[in-house]
């Protein structure tokens, strides 16, 4: 077991993370929360991505003479775009939630929920 | 720390405290993918999640308001709920490979002939930089249009007119007659703007590139607007021409692919640029990463421009 702690802790701490966010995410009503929520989810996914490209050992995918292990290069690149990717579709989000107070004047989702049924 | 943080988000109802606190984990995660060797993503993660996201959400923030209406309660279904998933994804990593072994199947597939050929035909020190632009340049290319579409989206959602002539709202204006912010922020702008081109330019060698570069370029010229207003920042960068820019990432770097079909080769495939393979694969590079800077910057630039012209209209109609 305590090798399995050693060896599996980073699954863990994207587990626990994703979860975090997860329960935000559902639970939560106001919708620029339920956004950060949504941010922790994506993070633990881009820390599972990374955790799982690295060699122990290993050092930066930058070529040199000097160093021959390297961390596996192909998900750095997955995850760097992913990032960018991500801001942007946070931001046509945050854009949403201002259009949606604007019509409902309240950015909670109970309240449009309840304005809708009249 | 970073679970820490997390929970922190959840727990607290002041929005503005999430903010602050989602920002610190943005940073805090940067160190993460430092410590894992990540160095291209860490620097985009400094840049995004501790910079450009908190301040996107300040804006909306301003806008919609700060509490939480409804008190906090923890839902127990929602727990439950959470804690099942969890459960459940804790029996799959006890299948998974351990932390940093060398003989995980992620490593075994396509990584070790980019570490070990990417030298010889590409010819750039920086792995990460010849995987993304060149083996998989056509996802990178599907990407920079993903932004391009987001940014066209958030600017049909809060489309302002260019009312470049209104007076600032005074809570803007508040800041940029804060002496110390102003003084500190003019000697700080330029390095960031220099040093964003350095990240251009050097990302074949060091970390860096169009990404991490478009993102820190838009973050000098968003606390730039913070300070002075959006009307001087709209004084110096034609929001037109902003739009532009946007456009023109995106076409260089399809231009790029027309060129080389014309060139007889394949889509976006750089050897035949140049006489020499290498020489090619160097002009490719250097002008899509030129295109995804440029159009990541001009993104972002647009989106803040969008959102802070929707709080100064917001700021007159409630004068």
């Amino acid at each position: 077991m305590t090798d399995m702690l050693l060896t599996h802790y980073n699954y863990w701490v994207v587990m626990v993370l994703m979860m975090i966010g997860f329960y935000i995410v559902i639970a939560q009503g106001n919708l620029v929360k339920k956004l950060v929520g949504l941010n922790i989810f994506q993070t633990s996914v881009f820390i599972l991505y990374i955790s799982a490209g690295k060699v122990s050992g290993g050092s930066a995918p930058i070529l040199d003479d000097a160093i021959s292990v390297y961390s596996n290069p192909l998900p750095h690149v997955l995850i760097l775009t992913a990032i960018v990717v991500g801001i942007a579709t946070t931001a046509l989000g945050l854009a949403l939630i201002i259009r949606l107070r604007e019509a409902y004047g309240s950015a909670e989702e109970k309240d449009i929920q309840e304005q809708n049924q009249c | 720390m970073l679970i820490a943080t997390a929970i922190g988000i959840a727990v607290n109802r002041d929005l503005l405290s999430v903010v602050m606190l989602s920002s610190i984990y943005g940073l805090l995660s940067a160190n993460f993918f430092v410590t894992m060797d990540a160095v291209d993503v860490a620097f985009t993660e400094a840049a995004v999640g501790a910079g450009i996201s908190p301040l996107l959400m300040f804006t909306t923030m301003a806008i919609v308001g700060r509490y939480e209406k409804l008190p906090h309660r923890w839902s127990l279904s929602a727990l439950v709920l959470v804690s099942i998933t969890g459960a459940l994804l804790l029996v799959a990593t006890m299948d998974m490979p351990a932390f940093g072994a060398p003989d995980a199947p992620a490593q075994q597939h396509v990584a070790p002939r980019y570490i070990e050929q990417s030298g010889q035909e590409v010819g750039i020190p920086n792995i990460v930089t010849s995987v993304l632009a060149t083996y998989r340049g056509f996802d990178t290319f599907g990407e920079v249009t993903v932004i391009f579409t987001a940014g066209v989206g958030v600017l049909s959602l809060l489309m302002v007119g260019d009312r470049a002539t209104k007076p600032l709202s005074s809570h803007l204006l508040k800041a940029s007659q804060h002496k110390i912010l102003r003084i500190v922020s003019k000697v700080l702008i330029a390095p960031i703007l220099l040093f964003a081109l350095y990240v251009q330019f050097h990302g074949d060698y060091g970390p860096g590139g169009g990404f991490q570069s478009g993102v820190i370029f838009a973050a000098a010229i968003i606390v730039y607007t913070m300070l002075f207003g959006l009307d001087s920042a709209r004084q110096v960068i034609d929001q037109a021409w902003v739009r532009v820019m946007a456009a023109v990432g995106v076409l260089l770097y399809g231009a790029v692919g027309v060129v080389s079909m014309v060139n007889g080769g394949n889509f976006l495939d750089y050897d035949v640029l140049a006489k020499d393979p290498l020489h090619g694969q160097h002009y490719g590079i250097i002008v899509i990463e030129l295109g995804v800077g440029i159009t990541v910057a001009a993104v972002m630039v647009l989106i803040y421009f969008s959102f802070a012209g929707r709080l100064v209209d917001r700021g007159h109609q409630d004068d």
